[in-house]
């Protein structure tokens, strides 16, 4: 049995973080309904990557929103404000990531919605919580990440700050909210009281960065220093990083640097290798120039049978191609409305031994009101 | 407030982060935790140092994993050792681990021995690759999964060489998924009285992590993400999503219209790129315009401009003055934790807030096999005789 079956959610999102929310509580069995304004749904519908549509939608979308159900209501509407009302009396769940303030002029506040329903878990996204300078700022993930000091972390020393080329705030915070709702369930089980669970993307990414923050704060408060060249890591030392072969590139994490100056015959570093942090740039640069007279495969054959942690830099190509990755049987189909089909990833949990795999799309807005009006209203 | 899983008893044999880092929230939940660590040594991560950053003993790393824990010692190759382990794992809710697939088997400690003694038992394992497939013995270590997973090629430059992410992000990521399974059982065996087996790999979670830029290269026929060579923010949106050097620093700006920013910043060139598909397909050229206009001013003096407006911008700014905002006004988001020894740090807080109530504990790291004794003397002695 998928551990949520039978559970409702009202997924009143847009965009990434709330609705990767209700996408990972659907593939875990829950009925996810995504409430959205007649005719033009919620915004992510347009937003696309690179310019990628399937049919009305974007590919972002359905990547987003598959396997859940489209409710669409005009929240200004009292009749329509009505049936939706009818609806959380129904739900266990109701999640949301407008900005503060926003459900709450629409008399769907929390208070509003356990008054309505006693035990709902009633799960909210903003930006950067209610208190501070920044409660109104739009809750984007890239301004976030340049408010955060994340985009000290990647790249080289002498780089620009370099941002996290994925939605990480978005994503991490969406994760936090499926915790914070199912601990909310687990506790409703117990008591039969719902309760109002908070996230903030900027909350989201200070735990992100929970490790080399909780440095900061013990180390006299110093910043995060990239390596020079290869930087994987500003705190992890030497030869943590990715470097250059003949052929392509090699990534090395946490190793043994005698080895590394025999097997590389680099003995310039053999006087610098007990403090591999301090001497970070040098051994660095060393095992650099010893990396880039061979290919790739060469070293993986030498470095791989004396367990050195390393691994081929790989693209798409590469990845996909891999049998290591078709084992794990990571892709999956959903079936387009023009019965076209499209290749997306699949939950990453396995329970019982059981994937959570469906062919069911982002659904078109309003597809399911027929359905819903009449088996829960 | 009764935090939700105050009744929950895990027993966690991971180190490292990512198994660590999931029973860390399950901890800020509620839970009680015991880390089960070999004598002498531990938990690895323990000494694992970051920078040169040594906090009464041990790495400010695992500080910041191992906060609000128990920590009991045992050799599982011992079989007295193994036998008091098995008494605890009959009173556990949750039994956790991260290592390489196949030794909890040897060990006697897998799922399928482990539901014999207790039933209900949810069993949470993570591993490297997955339990199938050619990659399943090697090192579930992250860095490897970014360089194997293709996400090397999202960060940076165009005329860059592949940029890591600078956070052990999947690592993170697969704990994430961890307690969201685990918790997902909890819910289920609220209503069925089973428990279950969670199984997640840093591999599923790497793909999941980049579900949006896997599902438009299986889309786009099959076209490699290109980093754009300048102000790259993001490989798969267009114009100007990126981050902008200005006279004094660094302003980022997300989707915003090109010709309107171009208006609001009197940039002429910019104004003529009124077509949103244009965006994308122009982002070179429409980058390479904005950055020369944007270093000719302040980061101050655009935000000025561009916040009234509403356009998507924010200064780039560092940990201090993020830690100097967030202890005016969201005090919240960090926390000081007590040693049993009496050593004190700060460190993070749970991201998540309950009936508006932060998940804050007071309890610090446990020293080495600190709470062996009273575990012994409480826990296991009450049950050794209940049995």
């Amino acid at each position: 049995m998928a551990p949520l079956e039978n559970l409702i959610v009202l997924e009143f999102c847009q965009y990434m973080s709330g609705p990767s929310a209700g996408l990972r509580m659907a593939d875990l069995g829950a009925t996810v309904i995504k409430i959205e304004r007649p005719k033009t749904g919620e915004g992510g519908r347009q937003l696309a990557i690179k310019n990628l549509f399937a049919g009305d939608n974007s590919v972002l979308f359905h990547t987003i929103n598959r396997n859940k159900l489209s409710y669409s209501a005009n929240l200004k509407d009292p009749a329509d404000l009505d049936k939706i009302k009818k609806l959380i009396r129904k739900a266990d769940v109701l999640i949301h990531n407008f900005r503060p303030g926003v459900m709450e002029k629409l008399g769907l506040g929390y208070q509003d919605c356990a008054g309505l329903n006693p035990g709902l878990i009633y799960g909210e996204i903003s930006g950067y919580g209610k208190e501070g300078k920044w409660k109104f700022k739009p809750g984007q993930d890239l301004l976030l990440q340049s408010i955060s000091g994340l985009g000290w972390l990647s790249g080289n020393k002498n780089d620009p700050p370099v941002p996290f080329g994925l939605s990480i705030a978005d994503y991490i915070c969406g994760t936090h909210l499926v915790q914070g709702i199912l601990s909310g369930l687990i506790a409703r089980a117990k008591t039969g009281q719902g309760m109002l669970v908070e996230v903030n993307l900027l909350a989201s990414l200070v735990d992100f960065q929970f490790e080399v923050i909780t440095t900061h704060l013990n180390d006299g408060g110093r910043l995060p220093d990239r390596a020079a060249q290869g930087n994987a890591h500003a705190y992890l030392s030497a030869p943590y990083g990715v470097y250059g072969t003949k052929d392509g590139y090699l990534a090395m994490a946490m190793e043994n640097l005698e080895y590394l100056t025999k097997a590389l015959d680099i003995p310039q570093i053999a006087s610098l290798i007990h403090d591999g942090f301090t001497h970070r740039d040098a051994i660095m640069a060393a095992i650099a120039g010893a990396l880039k007279k061979q290919t790739t495969g060469y070293w993986l054959d030498l470095f791989e049978p004396a367990d050195i942690w390393c691994a081929e830099v790989q693209n798409y190509h590469q990845f996909t191609a891999h049998p290591g990755y078709k084992a794990m049987r990571l892709e999956q189909e959903i079936v387009l409305p023009d019965g076209r089909s499209l290749t997306t990833t699949r939950c990453p949990i396995r329970i019982d031994g059981q994937l959570f795999n469906s062919s069911k799309p982002g659904p078109e807005v309003g597809a399911h009101n027929e359905q819903l009006d009449h088996t829960l209203l | 407030m009764n935090k939700p899983l105050n009744d929950i008893l895990v027993v966690d044999f991971s180190q490292f982060l990512s198994g660590p880092s999931a029973s860390l929230r399950l901890a800020d939940l509620g839970a009680r935790v015991i880390k089960i660590e070999r004598p002498g040594t531990g938990d690895i991560s323990r000494h694992m140092y970051i920078s040169d950053v040594e906090m009464n003993g041990a790495s400010s790393v695992f500080h910041a994993i191992n906060r609000n824990k128990e920590s009991y010692t045992a050799d599982l190759k011992n079989p007295d050792d193994l036998s008091k382990i098995m008494v605890l794992i009959k009173k556990a809710d949750i039994v956790m681990h991260n290592f390489r697939p196949g030794v909890m088997e040897r060990l006697g400690l897998d799922y399928d021995r482990l539901k014999k003694i207790n039933q209900n038992i949810i069993y949470g394992e993570i591993s490297g690759y997955g339990t199938e497939g050619p990659w399943r013995g090697k090192p579930g270590q992250d860095l490897l999964l970014q360089a194997l997973s293709g996400m090397c090629f999202l960060s940076g430059n165009g005329d860059m060489a592949p940029v890591p992410m600078g956070i052990s992000l999947v690592d993170i990521a697969t704990g994430g998924h961890l307690v969201q399974g685990i918790l997902a059982c909890l819910v289920r065996r609220a209503v069925t009285g089973m428990g279950g087996l969670v199984q997640v790999s840093m591999l599923e979670s790497a793909c999941d992590l980049q579900f949006e830029s896997l599902t438009c290269y299986f889309n786009d026929g099959h076209q490699l993400p290109e980093r754009t060579l300048k102000n790259n923010a993001n490989p798969y949106l267009g114009a100007p999503y990126g981050i902008y050097k200005t006279l004094d620093g660094y302003l980022s700006i997300a989707m915003t219209p090109v010709h309107t920013l171009g208006e609001l910043i009197k940039c002429p060139p910019l104004t003529k790129y009124t077509d949103p598909a244009g965006w994308f397909t122009f982002r070179e050229e429409i980058k390479a315009i904005l950055s020369a206009h944007l270093l000719t001013a302040k980061t101050g003096h655009w935000l000025q401009i561009l916040e009234p407006a509403d356009i998507w911008c924010a200064p780039v700014e560092s940990w201090r003055e993020l830690l100097a905002e967030l202890s005016l006004n969201n005090g919240h988001m960090t926390q000081t934790v007590s040693m049993e020894d009496g050593y004190q740090f700060v460190t993070t807080s749970c991201p998540i807030t309950l009936n508006g109530a932060a998940l804050t504990s007071k309890k610090g790291t446990p020293s080495l096999g600190q709470d062996n004794h009273r575990i012994d003397t409480s826990l296991l002695s009450a049950l050794t005789q209940d049995v």
